[in-house]
């Protein structure tokens, strides 16, 4: 039912790895198809090296308090004064060696990776908006509107330009960068640029109510050419006018169709709904038989969200169920 | 105490009667001794830690596979919100600084009550009535559904209409109240109750790390009381401390709470360093290496606290060198926590420890508390922070912090204590047994969040789609909260049994150091018949010093037996200063909280004038508790 597939990505085996191996779905945080993602995975498995080994020190010591319980010195033979001198070694002299070097390492030199990009040093800028529970999406410099499903070209510096039209928000795809959250008042920018062609998703990461389990977003990373012909055509009105049921049920109060009378703002765009492959921020795939579904019983298939049921008939459903499909 | 003397004897007898109390139902509702006070709190949280666990359960089967349906929306946001609450404010922070703190302080510091008694039956009623009142929300199906940290706007009433958070807030503010009373009560008694000789560097570490719980609760509360009175005046009223259209700021509340809120995770674990410290000497039968070292890092880890808050919002967008800043204190605070691991492995392994119940749960402590200490590093990291935040790797790092690092160390401490209190021992083997079930309960709980969290698996979220990779990880982590739960019982359990059917314990079953086990089991009303002498940190271990106490006793030295009084000392040296009258039970203290619970449901219910009239009820209640005060000397 869920459009969110499975596919096995291999890892570099290793410790957690071997948990982590092929159970991967395609928002695995150590799986990294963009520079920065890549420098994030990197301080990962860093301190996941050096932790290990202290944690093996750590359990390594209590098991030898066990072992050597009937003895009343050190292994090495010391007394009070050489504890004393491990605590301050081991607690206080070497944590300060790792930490200062961490801090370098991360916090100075690898955080230029995740950091915002700066104005004008991007070829693309997309505006997202988050709202309760869907993500609008806007193509800066044209007037191509679309939801949830954010189209982008691989090897290209995109800027995502974060909003919010309600509450707090969290835009994140985990294998392509940090996440960056959605503040009222406020735009963000963070960057995107996948190296390899593919679809990327994520899920909204700030509690933002009753569906943000189900607000999800998809990245399609695609080759220049095949996304400059997808912006082309979303950036198309529709020609053709939508049935009297978009009118008089009380879609169009609600929804965009680009070229129609159409020109609600309170949910999705709806112009190229057809070429959307999910709705409901990926609740659903975008089949006719779950378009069908959601026109009937939105609050049925996501408790919460803002589609008030329309007590459709089903002849109305599926009127409106053809011509959202005739959307290309 | 073997054979007493006559006038020891009669001595004792007038202790005996000076510090007696009521008897019956009507003694406890009016008690002031620090004991049964501390009793009391430890069995309310104890009902409290049962609702937050169950309330977890019920989250944990909803999430038990892809999809699951036993619980809605609603109220799984219900659950969740009032998860985090009640087992931070109505569990831990009372289960630590009400129970413990209350019970022990004042025996391992020689004195006879806390500072204030009645203002400590004060903290404790109105916690008792805060968290009836938040409870009670769910009566009427609208629990805090916001999260703990309710971030606004969702919190604000244009997204979250109900009483729901006007609960939380008030309810928060209300359950702050006591908690500042109880802190500032335990500041004072650490600095002026402590038994004459027992300078700073004598008091026992849980004292010390009492005292840095205390000054940090006491100095975080007020930002999160200030946050709470701008959400229900935006609320109630239609002011815009958080509305940017009218120039306020959501951030304010994040900053707000957080400046309250990182402190707090020191508040929890604080004393659980204290219940370590206590434990380890004991049962490795030697002194805390690097005691003053370990003073300090307790000390420090609550001062470093107060400059890390923004790193719970590396991702809001706020500059880099702001973010740079708190990264670097973040990092800062891991070392007095290397020092205190460290202390505490060097301390076992040049002791002759003997591994029962208490130190086992310590060594459980010990090794959750380095496991989310290590992937706590990982959020100093700032970009792996921005990665990691808000994902269920942040929920399996904070709860190898709040339940296996602050949690293990209070159930070790419950073993421990509890011949003390009770006078019986616990049963060893079924202790040893519910430490290995609860071990691996929470590992197993805990540990697969790891990666499921790095597998993008984001927090607060009711359900997740199939497909994901997340359903074999999420229902490990389920089995394991049930397996959790059996070990929790079987500790219940040990707890009830021994209670009635336990061997006697004597006064110091575990030859412990400090001053509590100098003390019959369970200790007299006035603690201890004659005030002891301390010339060292493990003062239960210098025989001649307690072989001379009964002397002092029969000298009629400190005994105080004409009056309801405690010594009083300097605050560095320990000096004996003056003595203390000290006040005797009084219905004050409750009927104060009743009032003031009356008061907060009346705003609630936003009828201001009668809860004005509550308000003032209590304040007259305030003025009557001083007039009762004992008159003679």
């Amino acid at each position: 039912m869920t459009p969110l597939s499975r596919h096995g990505r291999l890892l570099p085996a290793l410790g957690l790895v071997v948990l982590l191996a092929g159970c991967g779905g395609n928002e695995n945080t150590l799986d990294p198809h963009s520079r920065a993602e890549g420098k994030i995975t990197q301080i990962f498995w860093v301190v996941f090296g050096f932790s290990a080994f202290g944690f093996g020190v750590v359990v390594f010591l209590l098991f030898l308090g066990w072992w050597r319980r009937s003895k009343e010195t050190l292994p090495f033979g010391g007394g009070e004064k050489a504890a004393t001198g491990l605590v301050v070694g081991a607690g206080v002299a070497l944590p300060i060696v790792l930490l200062v070097a961490l801090f370098v390492y991360a916090d100075l030199f690898a955080m230029k990776a995740t950091g915002a990009p700066p104005r004008g040093s991007a070829q693309l800028t997309i505006d997202v908006t988050g709202h309760q529970f869907w993500w609008e999406v806007r193509y800066e410099g044209t007037s191509a509107v679309t939801a949830n499903e954010i189209h982008v070209p691989t090897n290209t510096r995109v800027a995502i330009v974060t909003h919010t039209a309600d509450v707090i928000h969290s835009f994140w795809i985990p294998e392509l960068n940090r996440k960056m959250d959605m503040i009222p008042g406020q735009s963000n920018r963070v960057l995107i640029d996948a190296t390899k062609p593919g679809v990327y998703a994520g899920h909204c990461a700030e509690f933002c109510g009753l569906q943000h389990a189900h607000m999800v977003v998809l990245v399609f990373a695609q080759p220049r050419a095949a996304f400059d012909r997808w912006l082309a055509r979303e950036s198309k009105p529709v020609s053709g006018s939508p049935p009297p049921e978009f009118t008089t049920k009380g879609c169009a109060d609600c929804h965009q169709v680009r070229g129609t009378q159409a020109k609600g703002h309170v949910g999705p765009d709806l112009t190229h709904f057809a070429s959307r492959t999910t709705l409901g921020a990926a609740r659903l795939t975008n089949t006719r038989t779950n378009v069908a579904e959601w026109l009937r019983d939105p609050q049925g298939v996501k408790p919460g969200n803002k589609m008030p049921d329309l007590g459709l008939s089903n002849a109305d459903v599926q009127t409106l169920t053809s011509y959202l499909e005739s959307l290309r | 105490m073997a054979v007493a003397s006559p006038p020891v004897r009669r001595r004792i007898d007038r202790l005996e009667r000076i510090w007696a109390e009521r008897p019956g139902v009507l003694g406890w509702l009016t008690t002031v001794d620090h004991k049964r006070i501390g009793l009391l709190y430890f069995w309310t949280t104890l009902v409290f830690f049962a609702a937050g666990g169950a309330e977890a359960l019920a989250m944990r089967t909803q999430l038990s596979q892809p999809e699951e349906k036993a619980i809605g929306p609603a109220t799984y946001d219900q659950l969740m919100t009032m998860h985090g609450v009640t087992m931070i404010f109505f569990f831990i922070i009372p289960m630590t600084t009400g129970a413990f703190g209350n019970y022990l302080v004042p025996l391992m510091i020689g004195a006879r009550d806390m500072a204030f008694p009645r203002v400590n039956a004060l903290s404790y009623w109105i916690f008792l009535g805060s968290g009836i009142f938040i409870y009670s929300s769910f009566l009427i199906h609208s629990a805090p559904d916001a999260g703990w940290f309710d971030y606004v706007p969702l919190a604000l009433k244009r997204y979250d209409g109900g009483l729901n958070i006007d609960f939380y807030a008030l309810g928060l503010i209300f359950n702050a109240v006591s908690s500042t009373v109880a802190s500032v009560n335990m500041i004072v008694t650490i600095f002026r109750l402590r038994a004459p000789g027992m300078s700073w560097n004598r008091m026992p570490l849980f004292c010390f790390a009492m005292l840095a719980a205390s000054l940090s609760l006491l100095l975080a509360l007020p930002a999160l009381v200030l946050d709470c009175v701008f959400l229900e005046l935006q609320r109630k009223v239609g002011f815009h401390f958080f509305d940017v259209a009218h120039g306020g700021s959501p951030l304010l509340w994040q900053h707000l709470f957080w400046f309250f809120g990182h402190p707090e995770v020191y508040i929890i674990v604080l004393p659980a360093f204290g219940i370590a410290t206590s434990i380890i000497p004991t049962f490795a039968r030697r002194k805390m290496v690097a005691f003053p070292l370990v003073a300090m890092a307790e000390l420090l880890v609550a001062f470093i606290g107060f400059g890390v808050w923004a790193h719970h919002m590396f991702a809001t967008g706020i500059s880099s060198s702001v973010l740079v800043l708190f990264g670097a204190a973040s990092m800062m605070v891991v070392i007095p926590s290397t020092i205190q691991v460290y202390a505490w492995l060097v301390t076992v392994n040049l002791g002759t420890p003997i591994f029962r119940a208490p130190l086992l749960f310590i060594g459980g402590f010990i090794t959750f508390f380095v496991l989310g200490g290590l992937s706590g590093i990982m959020f100093a990291a700032i970009p792996l922070d921005q990665a990691t935040t808000d994902t269920y790797f942040v929920v399996a790092h904070f709860h190898f912090i709040i339940f296996g690092a602050a949690v293990f160390p209070l159930l070790g401490g419950i073993y421990y204590w509890f011949p003390k209190v009770t006078g019986r021992m616990y049963d060893e083997r079924l202790a040893i047994a519910s430490f290995w079930v609860t071990f691996v309960g929470t590992a197993l709980t805990f540990f697969p969040m790891h990666i499921v969290g790095l597998l993008g698996m984001t927090r607060r979220v009711y359900t997740y789609q199939h497909g994901l990779g997340w359903g074999i990880y999420n229902l490990l982590e389920t089995i394991g909260g049930y397996i959790l739960a059996a070990g929790l019982l079987m500790i219940a359990g040990n707890i009830a049994w021994s209670m009635r059917r336990g061997i006697p314990s004597g006064r110091d079953p575990f030859n412990g150091g400090t001053l509590e086990w100098a003390t019959s089991s369970p200790p007299p009303h006035y603690n201890f018949a004659v005030i002891p002498t301390v010339r060292s940190a493990y003062p239960n271990w210098d025989e001649e010093d307690r072989e001379n106490d009964l002397l002092r006793l029969e000298d009629d030295e400190l005994v105080l037996s004409t009056g309801h009084e405690t010594p009083l000392s300097t605050v560095n040296d320990a000096a004996l200063d003056r003595v203390a009258e000290m006040p005797p039970e009084s219905p004050w203290p409750i009927v104060v909280a009743f009032a003031v619970s009356i008061a907060f449901a009346l705003v609630l219910t936003t009828h201001y004038v009668a809860a004005a009239a509550f308000f003032a009820a209590a304040v007259a209640a305030v003025g009557a508790w001083n007039l009762n005060e004992p008159e003679e000397a």
